[in-house]
């Protein structure tokens, strides 16, 4: 099964190198990785998209927390979660027919032309991998010159439950 | 008053009460070693080899339970250390690697004498350091020695830039660490605990299966407690050999591929195992399946990653080995009462076991022609009472002393469990011998393993080390050819060492005192010479070639399957080379 790991880690030179070697050494697969900065200039935020049955899972979490730089590791799959991913896509518009079909595709899924050329436009999406794959099918006959997509990155829903607490004391009070 | 990064990390070394760095020096490094020069406090002890340095550390570290210490250079100092570091890596134990680096602004030139080290030893560290500030130099080396010493202890390794040697600061020694990101459990869980209470003495048949980790965590005595209060039965793992007592009535032997027979019937036949800093190696279960089978287990190790990695555990408990049974020791007191009962419906469990030791006892062939290597390990037990510290290599000769020496306390029993590395034993000796000056020190050795790291005899010598090596000659890497006569149509390939030296004369031209015994009758009067010089000595004991270990279990069969020497001698003068038996598996 496919499992979504959010890692917080130390923010310094190696630490990526750390976490994927740990992947590769121990012969658990990264589906996808991406690394970004967090408020806290001194840590960094992975999201790490992993396969495997709930044996190896464990193992993934616990080698993981077994890093000397990792501070906190999340299994999102145990909860609620929002997961995103961003592609930027360039595609062949020659043809005048092309460009206004690119267009219709552009905004039937809410993405954005970003960059555009007399033969060429740049179209920005984001979400879901299952919308990603469904705009390039349909971009695929125009004819896709490049694709550069992003690691996913996922965040846990707020749970339901604590905020319509609160509220329900809130209203109490 | 400013002082140089490489006078910052001696200081910082003399902190930590270092007392003896293992080494070898070169380019880059030539401050740190002129540091060294007028220093008192610190001895350097120059091996042959950045192997030897490394293993000599882990051999102090294993004999005096306090982080070892190596000091190399650069390049092929560091890549050649790397053996050592992963050595120590798998069997758990603290030293601290300074390696030298070329100056910062030459990282990544592809500069003379540069390895990426730190990218080298990422996997078999437990945690590793660039230092590229002078001003972190002193923090750094407090937090090496913090990470190599607490939790699951391991090697940590330092790279030091020359520039950053050179460079000069204050030097504020920092009193504490204190690492967000690294926080070990040392304390079980208490509910937990209660269950492991409560399943001991529900069981009716139990077998402790206790390892490395009863000696890290100086847990022997809480150990000897859980075991004779409730009079359970303890099997040991190799690298566990020495946490509790070899002599004693409850001990079993060592369990798994060259364990006892009880020990490895009694673990499959067992309603409770109590797993205790062991790991569940593949050289410990066997086939994991048959592994303890009809067991409830309860796994205590400070590593969480240990627990459920090879095998299901009903009771993990995740803390330090000495804490978490002396809080065990204790909940168990709660029922002192019934306890007498419970220890009578184990008489059958203990009858049981009884009868495995007396159907297949430990034991081989005696000779009076050819010195069998048991005999001359048996031969060593007797004539030091057991009282010495013996580091081994790796093969047959290994198993040989894990089975008939017979280990009474932890830090004695100096082995490369986890790794297997040849060449190991006889640096490790060295640094025990520095450690526990003292103590008997004995390097039982292959002939095969002694090559690898003979070299060091010059440091033996040199810093007047009364190491005994005893080699265990039989002329090939012995535990090679055996797997090979035994799976493989004896196909002896690339296992027989012809061309060997002669190792009588070698020791002599190192200067050291070399002994030869041919005949079973001189192996007692070689030993009992070699122990009273106080000089190092290489004992030739020119032992049967053909002798193998058993019992055995084949890798990949269960450890139920054993195989016997009178099952093999028999398959021997059929001469078909194979063994019969329905468990006859390759070797993994």
């Amino acid at each position: 099964m496919q499992h979504i790991i959010n890692i917080l880690v130390e923010n310094k030179f190696g630490v990526l190198s750390r976490v994927s070697g740990l992947f590769s050494g121990r012969g658990f697969n990264i589906e996808t990785i991406s690394v970004g900065p967090t408020l806290d200039p001194s840590m960094s935020q992975m999201t790490i998209i992993t396969m495997g049955d709930e044996r190896i899972i464990e193992q993934i979490i616990k080698q993981l927390n077994k890093l000397i730089d990792v501070i906190k590791v999340v299994d999102l799959s145990e909860k609620d979660y929002i997961v995103r991913e961003t592609a930027l896509i360039k595609i062949h518009t020659s043809r005048p027919e092309d460009r206004g079909e690119a267009l219709r595709i552009t905004e039937i899924f809410r993405a954005r032309v970003v960059d555009s050329t007399p033969a060429t436009y740049t179209i920005e999406i984001t979400g879901d991998e299952n919308k990603i794959d469904a705009i390039i099918n349909l971009l695929r006959p125009l004819g896709i010159k490049d694709i550069v997509r992003t690691g996913k990155i996922a965040i846990a829903r707020e749970e339901m439950k604590a905020v319509a607490l609160q509220e329900a004391k809130k209203i109490r009070a | 008053m400013k002082i140089t990064g490489a006078e910052i990390l001696i200081e910082s070394l003399k902190k930590e009460g270092v007392d003896t760095v293992f080494g070898i020096p070169g380019g880059v490094v030539l401050q740190i070693f002129d540091a060294l020069y007028n220093e008192k406090d610190l001895r350097f002890i120059l091996t042959r080899h950045e192997q030897g340095a490394a293993h000599a550390a882990d051999g102090y570290a294993r004999a005096k339970g306090k982080p070892g210490v190596a000091l190399v250079t650069s390049g092929p100092g560091a890549t050649n250390i790397v053996t050592g570091i992963a050595n120590a890596h798998m069997d758990s134990i603290p030293i601290v690697v300074i390696t030298g680096q070329v100056a910062t602004r030459m990282i990544g030139n592809d500069a003379f004498q540069e390895a990426d080290i730190v990218g080298i030893t990422r996997p078999c560290t437990k945690y590793n350091f660039l230092v590229k500030d002078v001003d972190e130099l002193a923090k750094t080396i407090k937090e090496a020695f913090y990470i190599a010493s607490t939790g699951r202890p391991g090697p940590v390794l330092v790279d030091l830039p020359k520039d950053v040697s050179g460079a000069r600061t204050d030097f504020v020694y920092p009193e504490k660490v204190s690492l967000r990101s690294y926080n070990p459990t040392y304390y079980g869980n208490k509910w937990q605990i209660k269950q492991a209470a409560q399943a001991i003495v529900r069981a009716k048949r139990p077998v402790i299966y206790a390892g490395g980790g009863v000696i890290l965590s100086k847990a022997s005595e809480a150990l000897k407690e859980l075991a004779e209060v409730n009079e359970i039965p303890v099997t040991l793992t190799l690298m566990g050999l020495g946490g509790f007592p070899g002599t004693h009535p409850l001990f079993l032997g060592m369990l798994g591929m060259h364990g006892t027979y009880a020990a490895n019937m009694a673990v499959h036949d067992s309603d409770l195992l109590i797993a205790i800093g062991s790991r569940f190696d593949d050289r410990v279960t066997g086939k994991v399946t048959e592994f303890a089978p009809k067991a409830h287990i309860i796994h205590i190790d400070i590593d969480p990653t240990n627990i459920r990695k090879n095998i299901h555990v009903d009771t993990p408990i995740v803390g330090d080995v000495k804490n978490v049974l002396t809080e065990l020791n204790k909940e168990l007191k709660a029922f002192e009462e019934s306890r007498g009962q419970g220890i009578k419906e184990r008489k059958p469990w203990h009858a049981q076991i009884k009868a495995w030791e007396e159907e297949h006892p430990l034991a081989y062939k005696k000779s009076n022609k050819t010195i069998k290597p048991q005999y001359v390990i048996e031969k060593i037990y007797e004539l030091t009472g057991g009282d010495a510290i013996v580091a081994t290599d790796v093969g047959q000769h290994q198993m040989w002393v894990a089975q008939y020496f017979k280990f009474d306390r932890p830090g004695t029993n100096l082995t490369s469990g986890g790794l297997g590395t040849m060449g190991f034993g006889f640096p490790a000796a060295i640094g025990a011998q520095i450690a526990c000056p003292d103590k008997l020190v004995f390097n039982v050795a292959g002939d095969g393993s002694f090559q690898m790291n003979v070299q060091e005899l010059a440091t033996a010598v040199l810093n007047k080390l009364p190491v005994k090596v005893a080699i265990i000659n039989n002329g090939s890497l012995g535990m090679v050819r055996q797997w090979q006569e035994l799976f493989f149509n004896r196909h002896y390939s690339g296992s027989i060492l012809d061309g060997t030296p002669d190792y009588v004369k070698l020791a002599e031209a190192y200067g050291a005192v070399g002994l030869r015994a041919k005949s079973p009758s001189e192996v007692e009067r070689v030993i009992k010479e070699a122990i009273s010089i106080k000089r190092p000595v290489v004992m030739d004991f020119v032992v049967d070639p053909e002798e193998n270990v058993f019992p055995m279990v084949p890798a990949g069969g269960a450890n139920a399957d054993m195989i016997f020497e009178e099952a093999s001698q028999g398959e021997k003068e059929k001469g078909t080379g194979k063994k019969g038996r329905k468990n006859s598996v390759l070797p993994a």
